[in-house]
Order: structure tokens, then sequence, then C-alpha cells
């Protein structure tokens, strides 16, 4: 995709729990919460990663951000492995990454103005203070959508939408490089949800930052981004452009996640669905690739030969041993209009 | 209303007005609404957070919580029975009965400390004179026709050792032990994935269309409404803007918050959309019930708006042959499409 060096390259992420058990809080199992996981990003891009609840979306997000300690693997920032720096070490990339969380009610302090919220990461980094910072603050609130002298206003008495332009205009106080949005949309409105994705798409027009976009909404994740990743049980399994992704996806697993979204149309209406059964844990991932259990493809060595990334087209990457290890061509009778 | 049709009407929901009063003064939370619903048919209700959607389903029941809230104009007829009218003991033994309920959340509605099977015991034998023998036995034959795999085993479990799907489906085997006429479903699949909610809808569709259930379907997401219902009905701000079978909804929507809604949806995936574009908002948000704009409540983030609109609130007239829509320039917008 991007010729020149990426902004954000992360390469075998692996993030595992130790759970304990029995009175001597021995460890009995491990959660495969990531493993081994890469992807790039590019300046000004958007990759998108959606996946089920438990498929480790959020954790390769707080992981990137070093908001939780990776196990290993490699997370470069503008070719800086960022991975094994100390606290301190880190603390000037710090400013370069931002996240914006999915509950606009948790993430903000209710005893803080909404103008202190946004202005404390000025003082943090020693960046601005004062009548400087009361300014760059106003100039914030402009660029989100909100009116300055909202500023001396608290998180609960402002909506739900206009709560999560306060935690954008945070993001931003810095000026970052990247921005993780973590299901940024997903506790709001319908209405709501349109005002916020056009506004984060605005700004990244302007000011041309990279987002690491989290949704477990597929249309919300085809409307801003520009890749998208596809995560099954701490894996990635397919990664493409937007359109070729959803033109044309590969993996068995993507095919049923696409198929699963209700169309608002009533005349494409769905009899079955196309997937049975739960995700199994992430305790103990079945062997092989993952999604073999529910795969209705799936072969002898899909059960025992864990599948790697590998190319299938331009700009996309399919783990999955069908057809060589191309995937499984769409059958388009599963998406089209009946 | 044609007899045969009033033969299969399972419940008719005549001007209900549900008020809540608060420190900020009284709000009408649902406001005069009417509806009805046949014998397995589906009903969705759509709307956004604080439309009144959710209150209009705890007032069919009665569970809407007094004080604040009280049910002060309208009739719930419930099979021929104006539910409003019952005393406390009558209506226990219609919930649960005859009319069923499945919320959002399935492990805030089950018991924690109390094994899948005994709660649907429980449900059975308040309303049927079964033996406890007989009654675990349904329990099983519930969780078996819900397509929970060794639903032997599954009734001695606890919820935390459920998934969450299989939770609404313990969910959806207690509501139906009964045979309710009405089963309501409050946003039934918010809280599961996207591939379980494909599987959680398909099983309701099927079971109320084999139990021949009515089905009131209470969500945001038009999506779900597309693929499961027959008809709609739109509510803003308490009131219901707009009803219409699903096809003709869906075809020309003919209120603008309907319309906005629709608009403000990102393109769905897959049928080759590319748009890269902004996606259509509706501007401002929905206004407090204690602060109603005189007039038509959409009518402060409505383009169509005209000086009519902010005085006088529409009437809800049959725009169309079973569409109807309470907006002033309706009319216009069916002819020009």
């Amino acid at each position: 995709m991007t010729e020149h060096r990426p902004l954000l390259e992360v390469t075998d992420l692996v993030k595992h729990y130790a759970v304990r058990g029995g009175v001597l809080r021995r460890q009995v199992g491990t959660v495969h919460a990531v493993d081994g996981v890469s992807f790039s990003l590019g300046a000004g891009e958007t990759l998108g990663l959606v996946g089920e609840s438990g498929c480790g979306k959020s954790t390769v997000a707080r992981t990137v951000l070093r908001l939780v300690e990776p196990t290993s693997g490699a997370i470069k920032l503008d070719g800086e492995d960022i991975a094994p720096l100390s606290k301190t070490a880190l603390r000037p990339y710090r400013r370069s990454m931002q996240i914006v969380f999915q509950d606009p009610f948790a993430s903000l302090n209710p005893r803080m103005t909404a103008g202190d919220i946004v202005g404390e990461p000025l003082s943090v980094h020693g960046i601005a203070t004062g009548a400087k910072k009361q300014e760059r603050v106003a100039e914030l609130f402009q660029q989100v959508g909100l009116r300055p002298d909202q500023m001396k206003n608290f998180p609960h008495q402002f909506s739900g939408g206009q709560r999560q332009r306060i935690c954008i205009a945070r993001a931003l106080s810095l000026g970052p490089r990247l921005i993780v949005c973590d299901e940024p949309v997903s506790a709001l409105d319908v209405s709501i949800q349109a005002q916020v994705i056009n506004l984060l798409i605005d700004l990244q027009r302007k000011q041309n930052f990279s987002y690491l976009f989290i949704a477990h909404d597929l249309a919300v994740v085809a409307h801003i981004s520009h890749r998208v990743a596809v995560m099954y049980l701490g894996r990635i399994v397919e990664i493409a452009d937007k359109h070729e992704l959803f033109a044309n996806p590969r993996h068995p697993y993507t095919q049923a996640l696409l198929a699963s979204v209700p169309i608002a149309d009533p005349k494409a209406r769905r009899i079955a669905p196309l997937i049975d059964g739960d995700v199994p844990s992430p305790i103990n991932p079945p062997p092989g690739c993952a999604f073999h259990t529910r795969c209705r493809y799936a072969m002898d060595r899909c059960k025992t030969e864990r599948p790697a990334l590998q190319a299938a087209g331009t700009a996309h990457q399919v783990a999955c041993w069908l057809n060589d290890g191309t995937g499984q061509a769409a059958s388009y009778s599963t998406f089209v209009p009946a | 209303m044609s007899e045969a049709k009033t033969a299969e009407t399972v419940l008719d929901v005549r001007n209900l007005q549900t008020v809540f009063f608060t420190n900020s003064g009284l709000f009408r939370a649902v406001d005069d609404v009417s509806f009805s619903v046949r014998r397995g048919e589906t009903l969705a209700i759509v709307g956004e957070s604080g439309c009144g959607k959710s209150v209009s389903a705890l007032s069919i029941v009665r569970l809407v919580p007094d004080p604040p809230g009280r049910i002060v104009g309208g009739s719930v007829t419930l099979e021929g029975t104006d539910l409003l009218k019952l005393d406390d003991a009558a209506m226990r033994a219609v919930r649960g009965n005859r009319i069923s309920m499945i919320f959002q959340e399935p492990m805030t509605s089950l018991n924690p400390v109390m094994r899948i099977g005994d709660q649907i015991v429980e449900a059975v034998r308040l309303h049927q004179k079964v033996s406890s023998k007989e009654a675990w036995k349904q329990a099983v034959d519930m969780l078996r026709l819900v397509r929970i795999p060794e639903p032997e085993r599954r009734a001695q479990e606890y919820p935390h050792q459920l998934s969450g799907g299989m939770r609404q489906r313990a969910m959806i085997a207690m509501a139906l032990a009964c045979r309710p006429a009405l089963l309501i479903a409050d946003e039934p699949t918010t809280a599961l994935d996207v591939t379980i909610q494909a599987q959680i809808l398909a099983l309701i569709v099927d079971l109320q269309q084999r139990l021949g259930t009515g089905l009131i379907l209470i969500t945001h997401d038009l999506g779900v409404v597309a693929q499961t219902a027959q008809r709609v009905i739109v509510m803003y701000a308490g009131k219901k803007v707009e009803e219409a079978t699903v096809e003709s909804l869906f075809e020309t929507p003919l209120h603008p918050y309907t319309r906005g809604l629709m608009a403000s949806m990102p393109a769905v995936i897959a049928l080759g959309a590319k748009s890269d574009a902004r996606l259509a908002e509706i501007p401002g948000m929905v206004p407090s019930l204690t602060n109603l704009p005189p007039g038509c409540a959409f009518a402060p983030r409505c383009k169509l708006a005209v000086d009519r609109c902010r005085q006088e609130y529409p009437p809800l007239d049959e725009v169309k042959p079973n569409h109807w829509a309470a907006c002033w320039r309706a009319g216009e917008m069916a002819e020009a499409s």
C-alpha cells in the first residue's frame, strides 16, 4: 500500500494472560488474548479492526499504546520499537498516541469541567499553561463542534454525543499522529453516531493523523476505514483494502460475519444464519485454524496446522488453507438480495 | 375494523398515555399511541433512546415504575380483556403466561443463584397446575426447542456457565414456556455479537411463527427490523410518527425523521456500497421531553420544516393505503416518490 515507511508497524504481537487457580494460585492455564498479530498502518490511514467479543481486538489496541504490556512482539512507531522502552523513555512517544474509548460516561472525570478535561494533557506534558492553555482548549472545542462557552460545564451537562466530542478533543490536544478508537460510537444513537463518524473523518482529512479503529459494527468500520483486518480468537484471519474485503471476502469467517449483518432492506431477507455455535474459549483455543470448529469447509489439515496470512490477490491477505491458501471465493448468493 | 381482523388481533393498544412526574416537571413518555398486533405477526417499534419505545412495552405489562411513572389514559386489550382494568393479582396471572418479555441483557434478567431448569419450572408452575417432575420435563423440552445442545445437562447449570447467546436462548425458552399469546422482545440481540444475533433472530422468528405468537420487537436497528418484522412503528419523543408495512416503510419512508434515520446509517457493505462520502446526519439531538417545542417535536431538526410545523402538531394521516405518517408534508413526499 504505502511506499514510504509506515507510521505504525506491529510484528508478531502476543499477549497472554495467566489463569490461576487452586489454593497456591498456581498457573492452571493461559488466555491467548492476542496470539501473533502483525499489521502496519500508514500516515493518514485508517485501519479497521473487526471481530466478535473476545477476539482480542481491544487488547491489540491497548497493547499498541502500551496501556497493557505485551508478552512479546515489536511495536514500531516511526521505526522506533516502543515495546521494550521503560515508562520514562516511553513518555515522549505517548504524546503521539491517543485513545478514544467506547463509553463517554465512564471515561470523563465527573468532577472536572469539560475545559479542564481537555486541557489536562497540555499541563501534564508541559505544553501550555494559563491563558495560552485556555486559548488552545477553546480552539479544540471549536474543532470538535462544541462551543467554547461550554468549557465551564461538567460532563453530566452534556449528551452522549457531546461527551464523545470532549473525548475526541482531549485526544487531539497533543497533536497526536495515531489515535486509537475503541468502539467510539457503539454507545450512541444512530443519528448521533453519524455526526461523530463524520467528525472523525473530517478531522483526519484536515490533520492527516492515522486511526486504528476498533468496532464490532461492520457497517461503521466499512464506512470509516481504508483497510480492514478481521480477527478471530487472537489472530488476524484476513486483512485487505476495504472495498476488496467487502467485495471479495475470502476467509469463511469473514464471509459468515458479513452475511450475519442484518441488511436494512426487507427484500434482501436471509433465512438461515451461516454459522452455528459460539466462539471457543481463548483459554484452550482449538489447534490448527482456530475457526475450524465452526467452519463449513474445514478439512483435516485445518485441524492440525495453523494457516499463516498469505497473499491472495492485490492488497489482500488471508489465513486459510482452502484453495492453496487463498481462501474460499465468496458465493455471491449469500450477499446479494434474493 | 373487519370481523376477521378483530378475531385475529391479539393485542390492541388504544390512545395509550404514560407520564412521568419528575423534579423538572411532568413529561409524556408515551403520548397517545395506538397499535395492534395480530396472531403470528411481528410488529417492530423503532426509535432512539428516550423515544418511548421501552415505556410503551412496560405499559402493556403494567411494569412502569410508579412513582414516578403512571399510565393516565387509553386501553390495552389483550385477547378481549382490558389489562389496565385488572387488579394486581389478575395482572400477575397474565404476565409470563399470556404475555412474556425478553430483555436486552440476559445476565441481569436471569437469577444467578438458580439453575436454568428451576427458573423455567418456576414460571411454568406459577401458571399451570403440574407436578414438579412434569414441569422439569417441560423445561427440558423448552431448552431443546430453543436448540440448546444437551438440554438435560444445561437445565442443571447456572446462568454463569452459559455463553451470552445460550443465556438469551434460555430466556426465550422461559418466555415461551407457557405459550403466551404475545411476546415482547426489548432489544433482544443488542448485547450479542452479530453472528449470534443472526442465530437468535432466526430462532425467535421461527418459534413465533410455529407457535402463532404475536411479537412486539423493540429495536433501534433498522437492519433487524427489515429482516424480521411485518409491520413497523417509528416513534419520536413519545409519539408514533409513522406506521407502515415493512416493505412500504423501506420503499417510501414518509416521515422526515424515518428518512433521516435511514440515511444516517452507514451504507451496508457487500452490496458494493463504495461511499467514502460523509454520512447524512440529523442535526441536533432528541429534545428533552420536559421541554418539547410547540408543534411537531421533530421540526427543530427537520430540513423540510415550514412555519406550520412549528405551531401545530400534525395529525397521523393515512397518506398511502396502510401507511400512516404524522407530518404536514408527508403528502408532498408521497407524491414526489
